[in-house]
Parts: structure tokens; C-alpha cells; sequence
């Protein structure tokens, strides 16, 4: 039992990250068509700046105070990176959806080796405060405090995110763009702000994703953490369905259960130590079968 | 042009319009004016680039050649700054925003602080009653006019209107009619239109479109009602009246 509460609880940690990422790329493939594959990059620049900021902060005394404001800073970049690559690099090739692909993959490689070539190619320790280390017994289980925070974050960005989708005139103009971006245009709306808003959005989750893996992975960040994260973060929009926060965050929850269960319960009785990432690739394959458009079909953004 | 009465003063001018979709040549060369006020049909068989006109004068197809409204060059301007100069579109298909509410169509079609819907309520009751419904769940007339009031919500001089009668049932034409009438009274309308009754109540000047130029321009009444016309034009047989 106690081993079940802490598999289901890890796994709703992670999926809180898998959400984070998933729900930039959502929107921004929903509104925009865009396939964002610089979007782990995002992610892996607001950790390490966030990582950055934290070791020149040693004179604050305060452990909390260190990593909130370390933090802040990561989601800072994280979002105005993610808004000037829509800016210089997306707008210009508006539409041109192969060049966006060849763009954000060729990006992600870049940013990648910058970090690399920048703060080394290892992993790099990654301070928190170090309460989020210890142990909290729930049912038995020890878990670590880190999972309710992460799970409570992305609880609270996935209500942020349906709030403003649905409470302000931007998440209105989202929303339809995400339905027909041409129409909203011919409504006498500049659709391209709403782009880069969206951008700085993922961009920012994303981000928050990174700081949140530097203490999920046991205090550590590494050059490839986003790429790693981002493929399944891509197989949780196509199971949520593209362009659906809603769904991206049940398939979120779900692809990281499944892959926790999977993980431990094969290594543990048939030996068989890949079988999260097995069980996650075939649930891709079965919704690809039964439903393609996912689990919120469309017109579903904020739903 | 040469048909219209000389003390009406030109509101959109499109001159030398041309459009490629794909390795199509769908416009080649449109040229027309629409005088200010009242209603301009623009008539034609399928396919012979009437929705294509209307959506490259909006900039929503890739276009080549000079529109002009009131005078001001608007063929460089993307989409959204046409509609703030005062143009409002209804398109062939509606295209509400299925997942959005009625209320939400139309708070999206807000342009500034002065939203007309004392007046769009007015012309369409339901609306306010079906306020919060999501519009996919409408039915044709009734997203028809979510299009229309959204199109009306604002001060525009100029309305593009794309087949509003198609796929309604007689009565909902007739009441398509009766608002675009009392539209008309409010801005002047370019109308694609294929039930030749609603054009001959509603329009005063007709322009024919066949294979991608402008074939005919004039008064409408006398072209609709001269069976020879309408079949040449139109490839309808028989007077429209």
C-alpha cells in the first residue's frame, strides 16, 4: 500500500511537469499551427538561469528566500526568450510550417550546445531549500515534500491558465484563433499580439517546469532535461488533444501514472526495467488509433 | 463606373484584381466601384470567383492589384486594419466561433467603447435570449445571425456579406432580408448573393463575375428582370422575377 501511495504520488509529480510543458505547446500548436520543438529549450535556459542566479546569491541567508527569487528569474527568461524566438524567428515565417519545424528543431540543438558549451556538458547540482528534500508520511509512505509542490503548482497554473482563457479579452481572443484564426483577424483584431503572448506564457511554464525538475531529479540540472522532457510532453498534447489545456492536463496526470506504475511494477515482477516508457508509447499508439484527436477533440480550449 | 449615377460618390474601388490559389488564376483582373449607400450585388455562376473578390478586398487571400476605400489605398494592409478603417465581413460559411458562447461572438467583434447592441438586439431578439448558448449548437439561421450582428456591432461603412440566405429555409430568407435591408439603411453592402429574389428586393446595382473578370456592371433591376440576361450571366433560365 505504502509503495502504491508513493508511486501515485510521484507520478502525479511528474505529470504536474509533463503539464507545465504541455500546456505552452498546446496552445501554441492550437493557435498558431506552430509546432515548437525549441519549447524543452525553454525550459532547460529557465532552469539553468534560474540555476545561475541562485549560486551568486549566497550572501541571502534565507534557503526559501534563495530559491524563490532564483526562481522568478528563471520563469523571467524562460518568458521573454520564448517571446522574442515568436518575434525574430516565428513571425517572419508565419504559415510556413516546414521552416518553423526546421527553426525550432535547429534552435533546440543550438540552445542545447550553447549550455553545454556554456556551464559544461554535466549535470549541475541545484540547490532548493532543503525542506523540499525531507519526507512527509502519507499513508504510510514517505514522500517527499517536493511532489506537493510541484502538484500544487501546476494546480494552480492549470487554474490560472482556464481563468484567463475564459475571465479576459486575450484568453477570448485565443480561443477562437484556436478555432479560426482568419476569422478573428476579419473581426479587426491584430491576432499576432495574442501569438506572442502565448509564446511568453509557454515560455514561462515551461521554465517552471525546468526549476521544478532541478528538484524532482534529487537536486540536479543537466544540458538535455528539456529534450528528454519535451517527448513526452508532445505525447501528452496528442493524447489531450491538441489545442485542449483540459486535456492536456488529464493526459498529463495520466501519462505520468501510467508511467511510474509501469516502471516499478516491471522491474519489480517481470524484470523488465523500460516499461513506463513502453506502456507511455503505446498509449500514444492506441489514442492515434481510437481517437485521434485526442481526448477533448477540439474546439475545446478552455473546456 | 459608366452605369452609375454621377452624384453617387465611389466608397471602394477595386481596380486590376488579380488572384492565384495554387496554380489557379482564380481573379484575373477584377475591376468594379461600389457606390456609397445602398446595396451592390455581385452576381455569377458557382465557382467564378465571387467569395474569392470579397476575401482578397478583405486580405484574407493572397492579392495583387489596387483597392481602394473612400480614396485610401487598402490592398498593402493586412486583414485586421481593413476592418478598423470601418469594413465588416460575413462570410459564405458564418464561421461563428462554435465553442464560444453567443455573448462571446459577439464581445469579440467589439472594436472600441461603442457597440451597437441596443441595435443589433433590435434586429435579432433571440440573440439576447440565446446569450450564453454555445454557437456551435445554433442552428443555420440562428448562426447566421450571430454573423450578421457581429458584422452590424460596429460603425462600418462598408459590409461584405457572403451568401447570407444559403441553406435557410424561406421563411429565415425572407427574414435575412428584411435585416439586410434595414442594414443597408446603416452602410453601404457589397452582397454575394445567390437567390435572385433577394437581390432584385435589395440591390440597386449589380456586378456579373464570370471566369474570373467582371463580365456586366449596371442597375440591377433591369438585368434581373430580362430573361435573356440572366441566362447569359447567371446560367439561370428565365427572369429572376
Amino acid at each position: 500500500m505504502s509503495t502504491f501511495v508513493l508511486l501515485t504520488i510521484t507520478g502525479l509529480g511528474l505529470g504536474a511537469m509533463y503539464f507545465l510543458i504541455a500546456s505552452g505547446l498546446s496552445l501554441i500548436y492550437g493557435l498558431m499551427g506552430v509546432l515548437n520543438f525549441a519549447h524543452g529549450a525553454f525550459l532547460t535556459v529557465g532552469a539553468y538561469s534560474s540555476w545561475w542566479l541562485s549560486t551568486q546569491l549566497g550572501g541571502v541567508g534565507s534557503d526559501v528566500l534563495r530559491f524563490l527569487l532564483s526562481a522568478a528569474f528563471g520563469l523571467l527568461v524562460g518568458a521573454v526568450v520564448a517571446a522574442l524566438v515568436e518575434l525574430v524567428l516565428i513571425r517572419p515565417l508565419y504559415q510556413r510550417h516546414i521552416e518553423q519545424v526546421l527553426v525550432t528543431v535547429g534552435l533546440s540543438l543550438a540552445m542545447v550546445a550553447w549550455v553545454q558549451a556554456t556551464w559544461g556538458p554535466t549535470e549541475r547540482v541545484y540547490e532548493a531549500p532543503s525542506w523540499l528534500a525531507r519526507t512527509t508520511e502519507v499513508f504510510g509512505a514517505r514522500v517527499p515534500n517536493d511532489r506537493f509542490v510541484e502538484i500544487g503548482v501546476a494546480a494552480v497554473v492549470l487554474v490560472g491558465i482556464v481563468a484567463f482563457l475564459r475571465y479576459t479579452r486575450y484568453g477570448l481572443i485565443i480561443r477562437a484563433g484556436v478555432e479560426n484564426r482568419a476569422m478573428v483577424t476579419a473581426l479587426g483584431i491584430d491576432v499576432r499580439r495574442a501569438f506572442t503572448l502565448v509564446f511568453a506564457i509557454g515560455g514561462l511554464a515551461a521554465a517552471l517546469a525546468g526549476v521544478l525538475s532541478g528538484v524532482y531529479f534529487g537536486g540536479s540540472i543537466d544540458p538535455d532535461r528539456g529534450t528528454s522532457l519535451l517527448i513526452f510532453a508532445f505525447i501528452v498534447v496528442v493524447i489531450g488533444g491538441l489545442g485542449s489545456i483540459m486535456g492536456s492536463a488529464v493526459a498529463a496526470v495520466l501519462v505520468g501514472l501510467v508511467q511510474q506504475y509501469a516502471n516499478y511494477y516491471g522491474s519489480e515482477y517481470l524484470d523488465f526495467s523500460v516499461l513506463g516508457d513502453l506502456s507511455v508509447v503505446l498509449m500514444l499508439a492506441i489514442t492515434l488509433l481510437v481517437r485521434p484527436s485526442g481526448l477533448a477533440g477540439k474546439w475545446s480550449v478552455a473546456h | 463606373m459608366s452605369a452609375l449615377e454621377p452624384e453617387r460618390r465611389t466608397l471602394l474601388a477595386v481596380d486590376d484584381l488579380h488572384v492565384h490559389l495554387g496554380a489557379s488564376h482564380v481573379l484575373q483582373g477584377v475591376s468594379f466601384a461600389v457606390a456609397e449607400g445602398g446595396v451592390t450585388a455581385l452576381l455569377g455562376r458557382n465557382g467564378v470567383g465571387k467569395t474569392t473578390t470579397l476575401r482578397a478586398i478583405m486580405g484574407l487571400a493572397p492579392r495583387r492589384g489596387r483597392v481602394t476605400l473612400a480614396g485610401e489605398e487598402i490592398a498593402k494592409l493586412p486583414t485586421h486594419r481593413i476592418v478598423r478603417r470601418g469594413v465588416g465581413y460575413v462570410p459564405e460559411d458564418r464561421d461563428v466561433f462554435a465553442g464560444l458562447t453567443v455573448e462571446e461572438n459577439l464581445r469579440l467583434a467589439e472594436r472600441n467603447g461603442t457597440a451597437r447592441y441596443d441595435l443589433v438586439y433590435a434586429l435579432f431578439p433571440e440573440l439576447r435570449e440565446r446569450a450564453g448558448q454555445r454557437a456551435g449548437t445554433l442552428s443555420g439561421g440562428q448562426q447566421q445571425m450571430v454573423a450578421i450582428a457581429r458584422a452590424l456591432l460596429n460603425e462600418n461603412r462598408l459590409l461584405l456579406i457572403d451568401e447570407p440566405t444559403k441553406g435557410l429555409a424561406p421563411l429565415l430568407v425572407t427574414e435575412v432580408a428584411r435585416v439586410l435591408e434595414q442594414a443597408s439603411e446603416l452602410a453601404t453592402i457589397l452582397l454575394v448573393e445567390q437567390n435572385l429574389g433577394v437581390v432584385h428586393r435589395l440591390a440597386r446595382d449589380a456586378i456579373v463575375v464570370d471566369q474570373g473578370r467582371v463580365v456586366h456592371t449596371g442597375p440591377a433591376r433591369p438585368l434581373l428582370e430580362d430573361p435573356a440576361l440572366v441566362r447569359r450571366f447567371l446560367g439561370v433560365s428565365g427572369a429572376a422575377v
